[in-house]
C-alpha cells in the first residue's frame, strides 16, 4: 500500500506555511500584503540613464533595437541642438520605445549599449489595460532629475525596489570576462556617482572591493586568444 | 388515451396533482438549482484554496474576504469575453453540447435527498403538505442518476466531434471510451448497494440506513453493509466518470491542450467547467446517499421555541457527508498522478468491473441464503472459493493476452527489419 503514503504528503503539507507569499500587487491594502525583495541582477522594465550632470547617455545608435530579438525597440535618433544638447556629442535618442507585450527580458540590449544608456531594473509590474499603454516611450522610461526610476499608475513600489537599476549591466559589462571582475568599465549615473562592481558570483573568488587584476583593454582580441 | 395524458401530466406517477403540490415542486426546483448554483461556486473556491494549501501556497486570496468570490469574478470575466465559433465546427452541434452536459448535471441532483428527520418516516410538512426534502422520489430512483450521467457523455462527445479539430475530437473519443468503460463498474457497484436496500428510491435506501445500527455507535449504513468493496469500486468508477484527476485524460493538458473543450471559449467554456464541478457535487452527493446515509443521523435537539426542526439536522448531516466527500475528491486530485490510456483500461475492465460483479454476486450469494436460511459460514466460505479461483482464471488470462500481444509486437519488429534489409 506504499502509494496511499502520497495522501498522507498532501495532507501533511496542507498544515505547512506556505512558500509563497501573499503579494496583492497594490490593489489591496490587506495587512497580509507581502512582497518579496527581488533580486539585484533581475531583468525587470528598462530604464533609461544620465550621465551625473543630467544629460541623456542614449545617442541614438539603435543597437539595442538591432539586437533585439523579440524586435520590440523603436528608436530613432536626431542631431544634438549644439547650443542646448540633450547628450554628450553628436546625437541623441529622439524617440525611445519599448514594447512589453514583445519584450522578453533577455537583457541583450544592456549588454549592446555602448554607454550604458539603457539598463533594467528590479520592477516587473506591467498591468496595463490596453495596448497603447504597453509602450512605453522616452516619457516613462527615462530616469527623473534625481536618477531614480519614474513610477508608473500601476507600479507598486516598496522599499527599495526601485534602487537597483543597472545590476545586470554591472555584471556582465564589458564583456563578462573574468578577468574585468571588479573593474568598473562604465560611467557615472546621476543620483549615484560612479556605480561599485557587482560581486562575482564566481565560487572562492577574491574580494573584490580592490580591482585584482590590471587589465590591459586597448587592442585586445577575443578570438585571437581562443584559438591558442 | 388517458394515461398518456395523466403521465405527461405527472411523470413520477405519485397521483393526486393539485396547484399546491405544484407550487411545492416548483420551489422544491428552484431550491435546488439555486442550492447548486451557490455550491459550485463555493466548491471551486474550495477545490482552489485547497489544492493551493497542499501545493504550499495561498490559492485565490484577494476577490471578497479569503478570496470566496474569485469564481464569481471568473465567471463575470468568462462572460465578457469573446464567444468564438470555429468555421470547420458543425455549428448547431458544437452550441448543443455544453448544455448536453450541464442539463444532466443538475437533473441527476434531482434524486438526491437533501434533508428530513429520517428517524421517524423522512418526510417534512410544508405548509399542511407532507413531502420529501428532495426534488422528486421516482420509483426508478437511482437508475435517474445512471442514466444522467450516461448523457452528460453526450455532451463530452459532442463537443469533441463537433470542434472539427483533432485535439478535441481525441479528446472525445478517449472520454466516450472512458466513461463507457467504467459506467459498468459504476453500475454493478450501485446494483450490490440496491440489493442489499432492496429498493431503487434514494428515499427508500436512506430510510433503511438510518434504521438502529451495530452495538449503538456504528452506523448502520451501505458502506458497512455491503462490504466496502462496492464503495471502493464506485469511489474510483465515479472518479472516471467525472474525468477528475487521476482519471483526466480526457483533457489532458499536456497531450490534448484542453482536450474536448480546447475549441470552447466565453460563457460556452464557462458551462463546460460548470457542469464538471456540478458533477462533482452530484456525485459526491451521490455517494453520501448511497453508503453514508445521506442526510440520516442522530437528531440531538428536536425542538426550538415550539418549532419542530428535526429536519435541519438532517440538512446538517448531509452538508458535513458532502463536504467531507468534496474533500476526498480534491485531496485525490492533489495526491494521484494521471494514469496512462492502457492503465486506465486496464484497471477498468480487468480489476474494477470483475471486483464488482464478483462482490454483486457474493451478496447476492448471502442475501439468498439469508432469506432460506442456509448456513452463512458455508456460504461465505464457498463463495470466497469461487472467487478466489476466478480471480485465479482472470490473472492468467490477463498474463496469457500480454504475453501473447508481447509475441506478436516482437514479430511485427522482426518482419518491418528483415524488410528494411
Amino acid at each position: 500500500m506504499g502509494y496511499l503514503q502520497g495522501f498522507a504528503v498532501t495532507l501533511r503539507q496542507l498544515f505547512l506555511p506556505s512558500v509563497t507569499t501573499d503579494y496583492r500587487g497594490g490593489f489591496d491594502d490587506s495587512p497580509d500584503d507581502e512582497k518579496r525583495p527581488k533580486p539585484e541582477r533581475m531583468h525587470g522594465r528598462h530604464v533609461l540613464n544620465r550621465y551625473e550632470d543630467g544629460m541623456e547617455k542614449c545617442i541614438g545608435c539603435e543597437l539595442c533595437a538591432g539586437v533585439c530579438p523579440a524586435d520590440c525597440i523603436y528608436v530613432r535618433g536626431a542631431d544634438n541642438d549644439p547650443d542646448d544638447p540633450v547628450a554628450p556629442g553628436e546625437r541623441y535618442g529622439y524617440v525611445y520605445e519599448i514594447n512589453y507585450l514583445r519584450c522578453i527580458h533577455c537583457d541583450l540590449c544592456v549588454e549592446a549599449c555602448p554607454t550604458q544608456a539603457i539598463t533594467e531594473s528590479k520592477l516587473f509590474e506591467f498591468s496595463f489595460t490596453n495596448r497603447a499603454n504597453a509602450v512605453y516611450t522616452k516619457d516613462e522610461l527615462l530616469v527623473d532629475d534625481d536618477g531614480k526610476p519614474q513610477q508608473l499608475p500601476w507600479e507598486d513600489w516598496r522599499a527599495g525596489d526601485d534602487a537597483m537599476t543597472s545590476g545586470w549591466m554591472r555584471a556582465t559589462s564589458p564583456s563578462g570576462d573574468q578577468r574585468y571582475l571588479g573593474v568598473a568599465a562604465w560611467s557615472g549615473e546621476l543620483g549615484y556617482g560612479v556605480r561599485s562592481p557587482e560581486p562575482a558570483d564566481v565560487i572562492g573568488s577574491p574580494d573584490l572591493s580592490q580591482p585584482q587584476v590590471k587589465v590591459e583593454t586597448s587592442g585586445h582580441d577575443d578570438r585571437k586568444e581562443s584559438h591558442g | 388515451m388517458t394515461n398518456t395524458f395523466v403521465f405527461a401530466a405527472d411523470p413520477l406517477l405519485v397521483g393526486d396533482i393539485g396547484l399546491a403540490e405544484v407550487l411545492l415542486t416548483l420551489s422544491k426546483v428552484l431550491i435546488a438549482f439555486g442550492f447548486l448554483l451557490v455550491s459550485v461556486m463555493l466548491m471551486i473556491w474550495f477545490e482552489r484554496k485547497l489544492l493551493g494549501g497542499m501545493h504550499q501556497r495561498f490559492g485565490p486570496t484577494m476577490a471578497g474576504p479569503f478570496g470566496i468570490l474569485q469564481t464569481l469574478a471568473d465567471g463575470i470575466k468568462l462572460f465578457f469575453k469573446e464567444d468564438l465559433v470555429p468555421d470547420r465546427s458543425d455549428r448547431f452541434v458544437f452550441k448543443l453540447a455544453p448544455y448536453l452536459s450541464l442539463i444532466p448535471a443538475f437533473l441527476a441532483f434531482a434524486i438526491v435527498p437533501l434533508g428530513g428527520d429520517f428517524n421517524s418516516g423522512g418526510s417534512v410538512e410544508v405548509f399542511g403538505h407532507t413531502t420529501f426534502l428532495q426534488v422528486a422520489d421516482p420509483p426508478v430512483g437511482i437508475l435517474w442518476f445512471l442514466a444522467m450521467s450516461s448523457v452528460a457523455v453526450y455532451g463530452v462527445m459532442l463537443a469533441g466531434w463537433s470542434s472539427g479539430s483533432k485535439y478535441p475530437l481525441l479528446g472525445s473519443v478517449r472520454a466516450s471510451a472512458q466513461m463507457v468503460s467504467y459506467e459498468a463498474a459504476l453500475g454493478l457497484s450501485v446494483a450490490s448497494v440496491v440489493l442489499v436496500a432492496g429498493s431503487l428510491s434514494t428515499h427508500d435506501m436512506v430510510l433503511a440506513q438510518a434504521a438502529e445500527g451495530y452495538f449503538g455507535v456504528i452506523p448502520r449504513w451501505n458502506v458497512i453493509i455491503t462490504g466496502l468493496v462496492p464503495f471502493i469500486v464506485f469511489m474510483i468508477a465515479g472518479t472516471a466518470e467525472l474525468n477528475r484527476p487521476p482519471f483526466d485524460l480526457v483533457e489532458a493538458e499536456q497531450e490534448l491542450v484542453g482536450g474536448f473543450h480546447t475549441e470552447y471559449s466565453s460563457i460556452r467554456f464557462a458551462l463546460f467547467f460548470l457542469a464538471e464541478f456540478m458533477n462533482t457535487i452530484t456525485m459526491s452527493a451521490i455517494i453520501v446517499t448511497l453508503f453514508f446515509g445521506g442526510p440520516a443521523g442522530p437528531v440531538l435537539i428536536s425542538e426550538i421555541a415550539g418549532l419542530n426542526i428535526g429536519w435541519a439536522w438532517g440538512l446538517l448531516w448531509f452538508f458535513v457527508k458532502l463536504f467531507v466527500m468534496l474533500f476526498v475528491f480534491i485531496w485525490m486530485r492533489a495526491t494521484l498522478p494521471r494514469f496512462r490510456y492502457d492503465q486506465l483500461m486496464d484497471l477498468g475492465w480487468k480489476a474494477l468491473t470483475p471486483a464488482a460483479l464478483a462482490w454483486f454476486l457474493f451478496l447476492a450469494a448471502l442475501e439468498t441464503g439469508r432469506r432460506r436460511d442456509w448456513n452463512e459460514a458455508l456460504i461465505t466460505l464457498l463463495s470466497l472459493l469461487v472467487i478466489s479461483v476466478a480471480t485465479a482464471l482472470l490473472v492468467r488470462a490477463v498474463r496469457n493476452g500480454r504475453r501473447i500481444a508481447a509475441m506478436q509486437a516482437q514479430a511485427m519488429q522482426a518482419e518491418s527489419v528483415s524488410e528494411r534489409n
